[in-house]
């Protein structure tokens, strides 16, 4: 109903009013229900506020644009009547500008953010400052110092003191400076880097692929601090150089077997030390630990081929030792079981000989088919397979063998 | 704040005046750095110039004065630098290529002249590469390929580090070490040649090996035939007569019992087994 009202009086209005600029009042209250407001200003307060000069346009933008209006009238005098909301006026309530500029004025925004103030009326500002400044020196005049650790006092740069583990008090920074470096514990570098093949020549020209682990650790903080350029870089090549020197010094089998290994490591120890020392580096080789020794890759087989070799050899010897124990044995059985009845036989010679024999023929005559010939050109038995076959007993034997029993 | 400023505001540009020209007139010399004090372009006066004997803390490094704006200062380092060279390939006396790889160390004992005659470091080290380089293959080129892999080349180290610390000197600089790392053979057919001498090398061991190997075999077993035949000598020389008959008889069995094939036997009654058969038929 409201709604409808509001509309009658909207068009109602823009008729009247041809200078309302309506199109530019309604998207104001548009969000609104836009009968309401408009309802009441134009039925309620239009006849008091400025019955001559027409109906008063309520759709002017906002209520402050009305006042304007009114104020506009004030300041330029009757005769010019209300005028239409010009642009400016659209965009001053409106936008980012518009409440800004209102609000932006004096007495308007929101408070200024103020510390609280001393007793006095002073800021507390100065105090802060100098408590963070005496919490900044207090912090960086102690320095805890692990166990492990121990540290270097600077001076502008000058070198002052080491400090020892506790707790320690310096001048605070920046006038002393420290530098807290673990020193006890044993540091270790890999060389080479990674599982990259590393060849290094042998006294003998050939190569050895080496890997080794460098074990070391400070032994004097301020020349480790202050006389290497690059301490980790310089034990490096250190090393290196003294590896090849002394894997130079031996040759490949007593570097790969194993033999030679002892002496390389305690070399390259005591060449590093050398070295080390002579830079005054402050650094303490505590041992090298040779890790892999072998051929190069690209004759690792070959050198695979010689084990095997080595194996194919036992073996060939474990099979003759093999074969020589079962003839000792074999021999030593049938020598052994000649000698027993041996003995026997010669207790009664003849009677033994014919128990064996015929022990001997029965066994053997038993299993095989026989056949008798009344023949006395056949002076011997003979194995012939054509007998079995034909079962006829051939009048003349083949060629006769000698018995053995006789 | 603004009160502040008002009532101390000369104060304030005092203190910020002082602090500029305190900085300005002091400098910061590290342990690890030397300086040279240069005024309007000519080298004055060192700072924490490097001396061996010199325990830290006495060495003059910390908070320097200086005239400012009239005097810049030129931080050289002092600690023990490294001059890496790059790998050369180097001929030994005997004609051998060897890839050398090579490293000195050196240190800047002379600042002044290292300003003077260098620069910066960077630049010093762009001058002695080429003096090492070149002192190097002079010195290797002496030696045969073999003596360089033996502990004599430390010999030849020190030559070099000589020569070439004699060149460095006039840049202020002091070589305290050179050091080959590797020696290596050159990739390609030198290297091969290495490893295939090491194969043929190995090869052989492997041959020589098995040969062993088989050697031993044979005689394990001739030795064993001949126990052999001592034991079956010493047993059947007892009686050879009996040997024949007992063998025979073994030999029977094996033959015409255990052997294979079956077996037909023609028995003629004068056999000797007959002989009691045909007594009876008689």
């Amino acid at each position: 109903m409201t709604h409808k009202g509001g509309w009658f009086e909207r068009y109602a209005l823009m008729m009247a009013g041809k200078r309302s600029p309506w199109g530019s009042g309604t998207p104001d209250d548009g969000g609104e229900s836009p009968g309401d407001k408009p309802a009441t200003p134009a039925s309620g307060e239009e006849p008091p506020a400025s019955p001559p000069r027409g109906p008063r346009n309520p759709w002017l933008p906002g209520g402050g644009s009305g006042a304007g209006g009114g104020e506009g009238g004030g300041r330029g005098g009757p005769e010019r009547p209300r005028r239409a909301a010009s642009i400016e006026d659209i965009f001053r309530n409106r936008g980012p500008e518009g409440p800004r500029r209102r609000t932006g004025g004096p007495g308007g925004g929101p408070p200024e953010f103020r510390l609280p103030r001393r007793a006095n009326g002073g800021s507390w500002l100065p105090l802060i400052a100098v408590a963070l400044v005496a919490l900044a020196l207090l912090i960086t005049s102690f320095h805890q110092v692990e166990p492990k650790q121990q540290g270097i006092v600077s001076t502008f740069g000058r070198y002052s003191r080491t400090l020892n583990p506790g707790l320690n008090l310096t001048l605070p920074w920046p006038l002393q400076n420290v530098e807290v470096t673990d020193v006890t514990s044993i540091r270790s570098e890999q060389m080479p880097d990674g599982n990259a093949e590393q060849l290094i020549l042998t006294g003998d020209q050939n190569l050895v692929d080496m890997s080794y682990l460098i074990r070391w650790s400070i032994r004097d903080l301020k020349q480790f601090r202050y006389q290497l350029a690059e301490p980790q870089e310089t034990l490096r090549e250190v090393a290196e150089a003294a590896m090849r020197a002394s894997v130079a010094e031996q040759t490949f089998d007593s570097v790969v077997s194993g033999a030679g290994r002892a002496t390389v490591e305690e070399r390259v120890g005591t060449r590093m030390q050398a070295v080390l020392d002579a830079y005054r580096s402050g650094i303490m080789v505590q041992g090298v630990d040779i890790g892999r020794t072998e051929p190069p890759e690209q004759v690792v087989e070959a050198f695979k081929d010689v084990s095997a070799a080595q194996q194919d050899a036992d073996a060939e010897i474990n099979r003759a030792e093999a074969y020589s124990q079962q003839l000792r044995a074999r021999a030593e059985g049938d020598a052994s079981e000649f000698n027993q009845i041996y003995a026997e036989y010669r207790l009664a010679p003849e009677v033994t000989r014919r128990r064996i024999y015929y022990e001997t023929m029965e066994s053997v005559l038993a299993k095989t088919n026989k056949t008798v010939v009344e023949n006395s050109g056949v002076t011997t038995y003979l194995p012939l397979p054509e007998i079995g076959r034909r079962g006829v007993a051939p009048a003349q034997a083949p060629a006769a063998a000698q018995p053995g029993a006789r | 704040m603004d009160q502040v400023w008002h009532r101390y505001r000369f104060a304030i540009i005092a203190a910020v005046v002082l602090v500029i020209a305190a900085l300005s007139s002091l400098v910061i010399v590290p342990e690890t750095q030397q300086a040279v004090v240069i005024r309007t372009g000519e080298p004055v006066r060192t700072i924490n110039r490097f001396r061996p004997d010199v325990p830290y803390g006495e060495t003059g490094a910390g908070m320097v004065a200086r005239i400012p704006i009239l005097e810049q200062v030129q931080f050289v380092d002092r600690r023990v630098l490294d001059l890496d060279m790059e790998r050369q390939q180097v001929l030994s006396s005997d004609q051998q290529r060897l890839q050398v790889d090579a490293y000195a160390r050196f240190r800047i004992i002379d600042p002044i002249a290292m300003v003077e005659n260098a620069g910066t470091e960077e630049n010093l080290r762009t001058q002695l590469s080429p003096i090492l380089t070149s002192v190097l293959r002079q010195e290797l080129g002496r030696r045969s390929f073999a003596s360089l892999l033996t502990p004599e080349r430390g010999d030849a180290m020190t030559n070099i580090r000589v020569a070439l610390d004699r060149q460095a000197r006039q840049y202020g600089a002091q070589v305290i070490d050179v050091r080959i790392k590797r020696a290596d053979l050159p990739d390609g057919t030198p290297l091969q040649a290495a490893f295939t001498r090491m194969e043929t090398d190995r090869e052989q061991e492997a041959a020589s090996i098995r040969a062993a190997g088989q050697r031993d075999a044979q005689i394990i077993r001739a030795e064993a035939e001949a126990t052999a035949a001592r034991t079956y000598a010493d047993a059947y020389g007892k009686d050879p007569e009996f040997y024949d008959f007992f063998r025979a008889m073994q030999s029977y069995r094996r033959t015409f019992e255990m052997g294979e094939g079956e077996s037909n036997i023609v028995l003629s009654p004068d056999n000797d087994y007959m002989r009691q058969f045909q007594n009876g038929n008689q």
